[in-house]
């Protein structure tokens, strides 16, 4: 029998298939790729609660890779954040969901969609709970094209600074961009001792290994006054045979009969 | 200004335990009173306008107020998207705080300058755009931005203005003009400190026997229509002063809301023209230079007064 995480990713993914097929979108691959790190995020890892979305101690999640923000939308409407029926809205005129993450929805901390904005509003949340001595923790989920952008890296390079063992950055690590792989436009390697060296701690892991995710964030920070980075080596498209590992799947459309053959290969997917 | 501006929001920190200071190491002389006071409400992200952004959106989302602070267009267009994606569409309450608006810091140069500012700033949904004339003026509107929740565009002066208003401001509100002399033949309206420009030229302007109405506009963004439309209806002229582009300041906003009323009247913008400014000076040569001068706005309101 699948856990309860396993379970919601293999809903999140079906979501976010027809959510793209029906909204004639794109980001499919950004999606699929990050799901399994959702899915074991609100499987009992964050302290957060549908029936008091804005509770004060509440886990804050900012998605900085918001073209991908179909999965954390399938997702808050699974664990009843909002009705599924919202899902059906999905980037269609007078819709509840936009193409981009949006905090207008109950379970969605901040609005992105931007890339490089995430981390630095992260860290200020990271400050500003230090400072009331709050203990909810803050989590970022980045992409491969969040660390293009040197915000981001201005973030990192304060948060190692001061310490921010409160601040947790998730890369969905699959390096792939919109337009090719990573290691040919700009090749994050070795991304584990580049944060390192800024003051981080970091562990890697794989990003579709629901196991290994949970043990990763059952021990947050990884070190006391650090703030921790788990790099998620992960797969775009991961699910969906003919979008895996292809950066084409970053904006590509969905036709009726690639609808249908994803969603066997998303039935038949082995944990 | 820049000390009334950081001695009045001192008080307030005192007065508040949620104000907070996000720094992107500009402030020297001035901010370290604030961050001895409230070491752990202040911060300084090093020469990172995007991430000082950021982060004051962060602590303004946890219950707080954050204020960014830096020199002319440094914490405004450097992190323009951080502005508008971020503090304005979530309404955070970011207070962004620039000192030396216009061509104060004149000598160091076009990178120093803020002087499309204003345009930008009041294109923003949620934004509410000030620019004090004088230390009276700034110190009442430094209490009434953090009075207020949301977005606030503050442009500071730097050192040395001289006052403009000779009775006191009182209490300041958002979309409200302070009349600084009453008069029937023509109006001047001017936001920031380029208004000294303006009362000069108004006080010359009576020895030659026109009587003009003065009015600051420190609230470019909400602008109180009221007070336009009454001046177009009672003195029929109109003249606007900004230490700005032409394109889409304050002139530009008064004017629109005398298209948007079918009002019409004599109307005149003053401001920088549309070139780079290259010439090399004082904040007083530069305006002098570029059509700002007291010269240049007693010619228009001679030239308006004509017959």
């Amino acid at each position: 029998m699948s856990k309860e995480s396993e379970v919601l990713a293999r809903q999140v993914r079906l979501h976010c298939l027809r959510m793209v097929y029906r909204g004639e979108s794109g980001h499919i691959g950004s999606m699929l790729s990050a799901a399994d790190i959702l899915a074991v995020l609100y499987s009992g890892v964050l302290n957060v609660d549908p029936a008091a979305p804005e509770k004060a101690d509440r886990d804050r999640l900012i998605y900085s890779k918001g073209h991908g923000g179909a999965a954390l939308f399938a997702t808050l409407a699974e664990k009843g954040f909002f009705p599924k029926e919202y899902l059906d809205t999905y980037y269609k005129d007078a819709g509840k969901l936009s193409g981009h993450i949006s905090h207008h929805i109950d379970g969605v901390e901040f609005s992105t969609g931007s890339l490089g904005h995430g981390l630095p509003v992260a860290c200020g949340m990271a400050m500003a709970a230090k400072q009331s001595k709050a203990g909810y923790r803050i989590l970022c989920v980045v992409s491969d094209g969040d660390l293009n952008e040197g915000s981001s890296w201005e973030a990192i390079m304060l948060a190692g600074q001061h310490r921010y063992d409160n601040l947790t950055m998730i890369v969905d690590y699959n390096r792939l961009q919109a337009l090719g792989a990573s290691e040919d436009i700009i090749d994050l390697e070795k991304l584990d001792v580049k944060l390192e060296n800024f003051g981080w701690s970091t562990l890697t892991v794989d990003g579709h290994d629901h196991a290994a995710l949970e043990k990763a964030f059952a021990k947050l920070p990884l070190q006391d006054g650090k703030p921790t980075a788990i790099i998620c080596r992960t797969v775009k498209g991961k699910g969906v045979s003919y979008a895996e590992n292809d950066y084409r799947w970053h904006y590509g459309g969905i036709t009726p009969e690639l609808y249908e053959r994803g969603k066997q290969d998303i039935e038949n997917m082995e944990y | 200004m820049r000390k009334a501006f950081n001695k009045e929001l001192l008080q307030i920190a005192a007065e508040r335990n949620n104000v907070f200071m996000i720094l992107a190491d500009i402030g020297y002389g001035e901010i370290e009173p604030f961050a001895e006071a409230h070491p752990d409400r202040f911060i300084n992200c090093g020469v990172a306008e995007q991430n000082m952004t950021g982060v004051a959106c962060g602590v303004a989302m946890s219950g707080n107020t954050a204020i960014t602070y830096s020199i002319a267009n440094f914490p405004t267009l450097r992190c323009l998207e951080q502005i508008r994606n971020d503090v304005c569409y979530h309404n955070a309450d970011v207070k962004i705080v620039i000192i030396g608006g216009g061509l104060a810091y004149g000598p160091l140069g076009i990178s120093h300058h803020s002087t499309e500012d204003l345009a930008i700033m009041r294109a923003l949904p949620n934004m509410v755009c000030l620019a004090p004339c004088d230390i009276p003026e700034a110190v009442a509107a430094t209490r009434a931005m953090m009075e207020y929740h949301g977005p606030v565009y503050y442009r500071c002066g730097y050192k040395g203005e001289k006052d403009i208003h000779d009775r006191p401001v009182g209490k300041f509100e958002f979309g409200k003009a302070i009349e600084v002399k009453p008069g029937k033949d023509l109006t001047v309206f001017f936001t920031g400190t380029i208004g000294y420009n303006a009362k000069l030229a108004v006080q010359e302007a009576a020895r030659r026997g026109i009587d003009c109405r003065l009015v600051s506009m420190p609230c470019i963004k909400p602008i109180d229509r009221e007070a336009i439309i009454r001046a177009a209806a009672e003195t029929g002229k109109i003249i606007t002063v900004e230490e700005h582009q032409l394109s889409g300041g304050f002139g530009s906003a008064v004017a629109e809301v005398l298209a948007d009323a079918n009002v019409f009247c004599r109307f005149k913008r003053m401001g920088l023209p549309d070139v780079n400014v290259s010439k090399i000076g004082s904040q007083d040569y530069l305006r002098d230079q570029y059509g700002l001068g007291v010269d240049a706005i007693i010619y228009e309101i001679m030239e308006m007064s004509k017959k």
